[in-house]
């Protein structure tokens, strides 16, 4: 569904991400790792059609997307969300998440039924009313969501959904995330939660100093010793072998 | 609580309808009954050119410094098709509107392409306007400062009325017109995008607006009403030159009298329209009442400026925040 190649974007004499290429598959979930500074937002703002990147190819359901505008790419169906929230913060939560179903309707009405659907989705129907700008975190990330499911997307790319949440806020979002899938919709995620990644993804990506250094199930990312290195240091991989952390 | 508000609109149209008739009617012999009538007038009209600024700089959050220049682009059009090639002003109305529109098309291609966004592109408004000033001061076909004078010949078939109070209809009719505008922006797509460009462009990109073009539609949309307006004054006025028409007080007056009634509000522009004129009335009359100054002018317009420092102060969202909680229109099927 989404094939990203040799993507590469430069900021000065910057790489922020050099030669990345992931695929996404329909129907999947796909989690995007890797440390701080990695270049995963980067790496989706780039697809997404917020830089125009140096070189590479984005294809979308089969049509080259590169260097296409976002809002272009959002009405062929990938839409991505922020990961500093960016709500519309004086018009209330239900305006904001009209926004987002406005692009598949001119109808008010048919735009307030699509947009509640989905507040009652992602656990956000009983703030409608409520100027966003005065959501806790928690609701702005529900809110990003909830935005970017209303623009009736096939491609989901989130960013950072679930950080600064706490563990109960977590496993609502994980829950909500699944029942977005099982509707038909495929995601991209960038997490720093490992814990969700891990629950939630079938194939991970791991970014790190803009290169993809591996790629593969939860579980062989967890156990390869490149991913282990990118985390915590050169060498920490060789250590934690000799001396396994007691478990 | 949401009937009792369009009670209160309609009282308000009544009222507005009336107001001339019972000063323009009987009691005007007893008053100065076109005085009376003029104000109410220039309250709406301003209203009405404040709503076109409103629309773009209130709703869309587009702020400009120098809408001026559409409502001078207006009124030169018109005058020009009617004197100068002998138009009847009434069909030089629409074409004024156009050409309103495409300056606004034209400014926001120009200045929206080139990425420029908040204080850049009211300045750049502002410098748009004083170019056209100065164009309209050196061009033959506006026979430059020396300005544009229409031949009095009141009949309405010209676009000329020989009472106030026609005026007063006309431009009360604007001004319910562009109220009604704002209320459809407040329910539609194209008012929710912009508001969605107002609050975060980089959001509603994500989720497939194209700032490009609304807010180049948007500008158009607000050029062609505050040109029209600018027809309006060159009609009723019967004279116009580049500063009345380009000069920047208007800009300052549409931008005001929005931000102090509520910018992105309907309401606002007619609010602050209607409570700056009396401040700026009253405070003048009774700087006259002052004894021992011979000059009254500086002291009421010291006077005004306290006024309105001491609203934008407590009242930063304008007047009308102290009616509703929040500017917006409230869910509602």
């Amino acid at each position: 569904m989404l094939e990203v190649r040799g993507l590469t974007k430069r900021f000065g004499g910057l790489t922020a991400v050099d030669r990345a290429s992931l695929d996404v598959a329909e129907g999947s979930i796909v989690g995007l790792i890797g440390p701080n500074g990695a270049g995963k937002t980067t790496l989706f703002a780039t697809i997404a059609g917020f830089h125009r990147p140096d070189e590479g190819k984005v294809a979308f359901m089969g049509r080259d997307i590169t260097g296409a505008r976002p809002d272009r790419i959002c009405e062929r169906g990938m839409v991505r969300t922020f990961q500093i929230t960016q709500p519309f913060a004086k018009l209330s939560v239900l305006e904001n998440i009209m926004v987002g179903a406005w692009l598949r309707t001119a109808d008010r009405g048919e735009a307030m039924t699509r947009a509640t659907d989905v507040a009652r989705r992602v656990g956000l129907v009983d703030r409608l009313d409520m100027p966003a700008g005065d959501l806790t975190v928690a609701g702005r990330k529900r809110l990003e969501l909830a935005r970017a499911l209303a623009t009736a997307p096939k491609l989901l790319l989130l960013d950072e959904v679930m950080a600064g949440l706490n563990p109960t806020e977590i496993s609502e979002i994980v829950d909500i995330i699944r029942a977005i899938r099982a509707d038909g919709v495929t995601i991209l995620l960038i997490e720093h939660v490992m814990q969700a990644v891990m629950r939630l993804a079938e194939q991970v990506f791991v970014l790190n100093d803009g290169r993809m250094i591996a790629e593969g199930t939860p579980a062989a990312i967890a156990a390869d010793p490149k991913v282990v290195e990118a985390y915590l240091g050169h060498g920490a991989a060789g250590r934690m072998l000799k001396d396994p952390p007691h478990a | 609580m949401r009937s009792r508000f369009g009670l209160l609109c309609a009282a308000g149209l009544v009222a507005a309808l009336v107001y001339p008739l019972l000063f323009g009617g009987p009691v005007a012999l007893l008053w100065r009954s076109n005085y009376a009538v003029n104000t109410g007038f220039l309250i709406l009209f301003v209203a009405f050119i404040g709503q076109s600024w409103n629309i773009a700089g209130g709703f869309a959050g587009q702020t400009s410094f120098g809408h001026v220049v559409f409502f001078g682009t207006g009124a030169y059009v018109s005058t020009i098709l009617h004197v100068t090639y002998g138009w009847n002003p009434w069909l030089a109305w629409p074409l004024a509107a156009a050409a309103g529109a495409l300056v606004g098309w034209m400014i926001a291609v120009l200045s929206f392409r080139a990425g420029l966004k908040g204080s850049y592109f009211a300045l750049i408004t502002l410098a748009f306007a004083e170019v056209f000033r100065i164009l309209a001061n050196s061009v033959p076909i506006t026979r430059g400062g020396l300005g544009m004078l229409i031949k009095a010949d009141p009949r309405p078939e010209n676009f000329q009325f020989r009472d106030a109070i026609s005026f007063y209809y006309l431009a009360l009719a604007l001004c319910v017109l562009s109220i009604g505008i704002a209320w459809w922006l407040t329910r539609s797509r194209f008012g929710a995008r912009l508001a969605a460009i107002r609050e975060n462009e980089d959001a509603a990109m994500a989720l497939g607006i194209d700032v490009f073009r609304e807010k180049v539609r948007v500008l158009a949309l607000s050029g062609a009403m505050c040109a029209a307006g600018g027809t309006v004054y060159a009609q009723k006025y019967l004279y116009i030159d580049p500063v009345i028409a380009f000069g920047v007080d208007k800009s300052v007056e549409m931008l005001l009298v929005s931000m102090v009634g509520g910018a992105g509000t309907i309401f606002g522009p007619l609010v602050g329209a209607g409570v700056l004129h009396i401040v700026g009335e009253v405070t003048r009359d009774l700087g006259n009442l002052v004894p021992g100054v011979k000059n009254a002018q500086p002291l009421a317009l010291i006077v005004y400026g306290a006024i309105l420092i001491l609203i934008v102060r407590y009242l930063p969202d304008g007047l009308t925040s102290m009616f509703v909680r929040r500017g917006r229109a409230p869910r509602n099927g």
